[in-house]
């Protein structure tokens, strides 16, 4: 049985650990309110966006000339993963969620035989990926150094990865992130972002006759790389609430585990108390009895 | 009538309010939105948007940023990268 100074030690250090959790637990619940509200209110214009997309898209055929974020480069062998993970710790699965979610899929292209490329966004998810792929990864984008993610980085990275598929680097791009479902519930998916998938029969069938200024072509073309931006943007914002939305959940957990183990210790601690002074006592009486 | 008109951006929705006119900086040039105009999709350049609350009445001018403007039977929505004023 351990001594009571041992015993003492473990509760005080048991118990600055709560102090911490608890600390960190509260902070990501404010910071996730924020977070929420910001993944919530730019939903808008991802939603509008889509629908002008698709509506183009399916008055448009398909041809050589036409757009190459749109058609594909014709081969699909160089496949990039986008992978965003958040900057902090102490967030329980939140970051090795995306990460599993993204080595799956590397793991099915390469046994499909295609090449697998990484783009890293974040700095959590970066250790793990350089322990599988280590020659694997083109770029990280580091982000330690923002407080908040905004537009801005959404923009430099589609600027970044439309550069790099203009020159041919990959074929197919996807992206990886937690969406926001609840404080309680982050799921990790994946998605494909170019060329941009446009989702068949969603188009809603105008009667009336639209006008177009510049004409199709054009304003797709300008539309394209504004899409890969907003979906970078939007998949952001989601992973900046779900982080927050995961490390609430774990630092409750964890401050509920340090309560108990207190107790625990507690009445450990006040049984070894009581045994020394019932054996003190004994000592006492026998020795007084033996005079 | 009125014209519902919605300037949105990446961060948030910055306007859903009905008006009656908007003048909007399209990419082959300005042109004015009231009720009822026919269906139309137009790239915009950085600029001006002024807004009119009613007929007659002073405009009030956002600056919007790299967009696009599009006009159907609901309305007149503005998606602009970003707003300043």
């Amino acid at each position: 049985m351990a001594s009571l100074k041992e015993l003492k030690g473990r509760i005080a250090s048991v118990k600055s650990t709560q102090k911490i959790t608890k600390a960190k637990q509260m902070v990501a619940s404010a910071k996730l309110r924020k977070a929420q509200a910001a993944a919530e209110a730019a939903r808008p214009y991802s939603e509008r966006l889509e629908r002008v997309m698709a509506s183009l898209a399916s008055k448009i055929s398909i041809s050589d000339s036409s757009p190459k974020l749109l058609a594909g480069t014709g081969k699909d062998q160089v496949h990039l993963l986008i992978v965003t993970s958040s900057d902090r710790g102490l967030c329980g699965a939140f970051n090795s969620n995306i990460v599993k979610a993204a080595k799956l899929k590397a793991r099915e292209l390469e046994a499909a035989g295609k090449t697998v490329l990484f783009y890293l966004v974040g700095r959590k998810g970066r250790g793990m990926i350089i322990r599988d792929y280590p020659k694997q990864i083109v770029r990280y984008f580091d982000t330690t150094a923002l407080k908040n993610q905004g537009f801005a980085e959404a923009q430099a990275i589609s600027a970044e990865l439309i550069a790099m598929y203009e020159k041919g680097e990959f074929d197919v791009a996807h992206l990886f992130y937690s969406k926001f479902r609840s404080a309680l519930l982050q799921e990790p998916i994946g998605r494909q972002i170019i060329p941009v998938a446009i989702p068949a029969g969603s188009a809603v069938a105008s009667e009336a006759a639209v006008e177009y200024e510049p004409d199709e072509e054009e304003i797709l073309a300008e539309l394209l790389p504004r899409n890969v931006t907003t979906q970078i943007f939007g998949a952001l914002l989601e992973n900046a609430a779900s982080e927050q939305g995961a490390s609430m959940t774990a630092m409750d957990n964890a401050t509920r585990n340090a309560g108990d183990l207190i107790n625990r210790l507690t009445i450990e601690y006040n049984r070894s108390r009581q045994a020394a002074i019932t054996t003190e006592l004994v000592e006492i009486i026998s020795g007084a009895e033996a005079l | 009538m009125a014209l519902h008109f919605e300037l949105v951006t990446p961060e948030k929705l910055v306007r859903s309010e009905a008006v009656h006119m908007v003048v909007v900086p399209g990419a082959e040039g300005e042109f004015g939105v009231l009720e009822g105009h026919a269906p139309l999709m137009s790239t915009v350049r950085d600029g001006l948007v002024s807004i009119y609350k009613s007929e007659g009445a002073q405009p009030e001018t956002i600056a919007i940023e790299g967009g696009f403007a599009e006009v159907n039977e609901k309305g007149l929505t503005i998606l602009a990268e970003r707003v300043s004023g």
